[in-house]
């Protein structure tokens, strides 16, 4: 796998630090009011948080600025140590496939069997079919895909499109996993295992940080939570309702 | 049965494979291919031409002679076919009869029956060595040294003439395939700008995932590459057709045919292809990597 310099030198540097650290950061669509207002929070490698709040209450934007999709207009976000709004174009694309995303509206390409996409990160990151193509096949089942891993997505329900849009964002084993509402359309017993899977990539280290509607998941798993309110954080300590 | 398939399975590319514009895109190529296929035969065949023509013009040179005042025409002319023979670069010199040089004029005097009153000056066609022929001084000279009063056209006004319009043919096929070339560029740019947004959703997931801005263009320039490289096939074979029915109906290399085409002329489509991928590779590597700059 292809590493820039600059990633490289952030590993021995950045080891010990923060993975990712937002400084009175602000994002604003336009001219419309401000989604996010002053946020300010540091993840340490391998720590698991929620992040919660009312529909419209920024969680979706906060998922947005930390996988750079969007840049912040204001304040400073560090990731692996990276000031975000200064990482050149070229190194940028290193920074994201330390991260992975589940994405709220799955994001599948439409035209790739559910193995191809599945694959996806792997390939972007210039490793050969022969390397991970049983990697590949082991996660889909896993993730209760197993007959369908050469399906196209269309064909996939929403459940499994869920299941297929996890499955890509953990394959590459990131440093930080994303995930937005990531069981919102699995039944109690696959959203217990797909909690179980994040559970299992942060005790190797994953940082893990998941945006939900579910109080059920959040209360059960004990962890920290981010709430976010009209834009403003709320940190709550773990199991705090 | 899934790891049998898994086994088996090979990475798809990240596009899909059909678009449904590509019809329309691989007959605008082609077109643009069998056009300039045909502007390079056309530049081969007029080579040939005007090679062919300057060959035969410059190996010959015409002497108009005017005999002396006690001299008949026929005698000063065969005195003049004498002198010229043996002239260094000269392989035949002879004196044309009263009625060939008669048939000559007629065209602007018409058929007239008097024509013998005319004083119509007597002709020598002289044949040149091709390989050193003799220059207009050396039988200017020639005929100086046995007294002989005579014109000497080697023809370079009309080969000069015919190199010019040859000149003037390659630059105007040359200007036509450059700007057929630039057509086919701009509409590759168009079509990959197209592309681009018909597939935002498939650049974002991968642009998202951690694929470089070279890595998704380049997935853009080897698909319309070889979308062109096809086009460029069928618009070679299209114009290597018409190529061939030329030479068919029109015979090669002769001078009485306007287009001398030879089998071997065909040849120069081959490379149509190569040259359309190239140029469509060049136009939608640069076109994508500023838009995807632009968009993610």
């Amino acid at each position: 796998m292809g590493t820039s310099p600059l990633a490289r030198l952030s590993d021995k540097l950045f080891a010990a630090d923060d993975v990712l650290r937002f400084d009175n950061v602000s994002l604003t669509y336009g001219r419309r009011a401000e989604a996010l207002r002053g946020i300010s929070f540091a993840l340490k490698p391998g720590s698991f948080h929620f992040i919660t709040g009312a529909s419209g209450a920024g969680k979706s934007s906060l998922m947005k600025l930390i996988y750079m999709a969007v840049k912040p207009t204001a304040g400073k976000i560090e990731l692996f140590g990276h000031d975000v709004s200064k990482v050149s174009a070229g190194d940028l694309p290193f920074l994201r496939r330390r991260v992975g995303v589940v994405f709220q509206d799955f994001r599948l390409l439409d035209h790739l069997s559910a193995f191809d996409n599945a694959a996806v990160p792997l390939r972007i990151a210039g490793l050969k079919p022969e390397s991970y193509r049983n990697d590949v096949a082991e996660l889909l089942a896993w993730v209760g895909l197993k007959d369908r891993m050469h399906v196209l997505p269309p064909t996939l329900a929403g459940g499994e499109k869920q299941r297929l849009a996890i499955a890509r964002a953990v394959v590459g084993r990131p440093e930080i996993l994303l995930a937005d509402e990531p069981t919102g359309n699995l039944d109690a017993e696959m959203s217990e295992r797909i909690l179980k899977l994040f559970t299992q990539l942060n005790r190797l280290g994953t940082t893990v940080l998941i945006a939900t509607h579910d109080q059920t998941m959040v209360a059960r798993s004990g962890m920290p939570v981010l709430h976010l309110d009209a834009g403003h954080l709320i940190r709550r300590a773990a199991g705090e309702e | 049965m899934s790891d049998l398939l898994a086994r088996r399975w090979r990475p798809a590319t990240f596009l899909p494979e059909a678009d449904n514009r590509d019809g329309s895109l691989t007959f605008v190529v082609a077109t643009l291919c069998f056009l300039a296929c045909l502007m390079a035969l056309t530049v081969l065949a007029t080579n040939r031409a005007v090679n062919t023509w300057s060959d035969q013009l410059t190996s010959q040179a015409t002497i108009i002679v005017r005999p002396r005042a006690n001299e008949t025409p026929d005698l000063a002319a065969a005195r003049a076919a004498e002198a010229l023979a043996g002239v260094p670069g000269v392989i035949e010199a002879r004196a044309l009869e009263r009625e060939k040089a008669e048939a000559l004029v007629e065209p602007w005097l018409g058929d007239i029956t008097d024509l013998e009153d005319l004083p119509i000056p007597r002709l020598v066609a002289v044949d040149l060595d091709n390989a050193s022929p003799a220059t207009p001084s050396t039988l200017a000279a020639a005929l100086k040294a046995r007294g002989i009063d005579g014109i000497i056209d080697d023809h370079s006004i009309w080969t000069r003439d015919i190199a010019r319009s040859a000149d003037v043919i390659a630059w105007v096929c040359g200007g036509v395939f450059l700007l057929i070339t630039a057509a086919a560029g701009a509409v590759i740019a168009f079509a990959t700008r197209a592309g681009l947004l018909a597939r935002r959703e498939v650049v974002e997931v991968l642009h998202l995932t951690g694929a470089e801005n070279l890595f998704i263009a380049r997935l853009f320039q080897v698909r319309f590459a070889q979308l062109s490289a096809i086009a460029g096939a069928l618009g070679a074979v299209g114009a290597a057709g018409v190529g061939a029915v030329l030479r068919l109906t029109a015979g090669g290399g002769e001078l009485t045919h306007a287009i001398p085409i030879l089998w071997s002329d065909l040849l120069v489509v081959a490379p149509c292809p190569l040259v359309a991928a190239l140029v469509a590779a060049i136009a939608a590597r640069m076109t994508a990597e500023r838009m995807i700059s632009e968009i993610t």
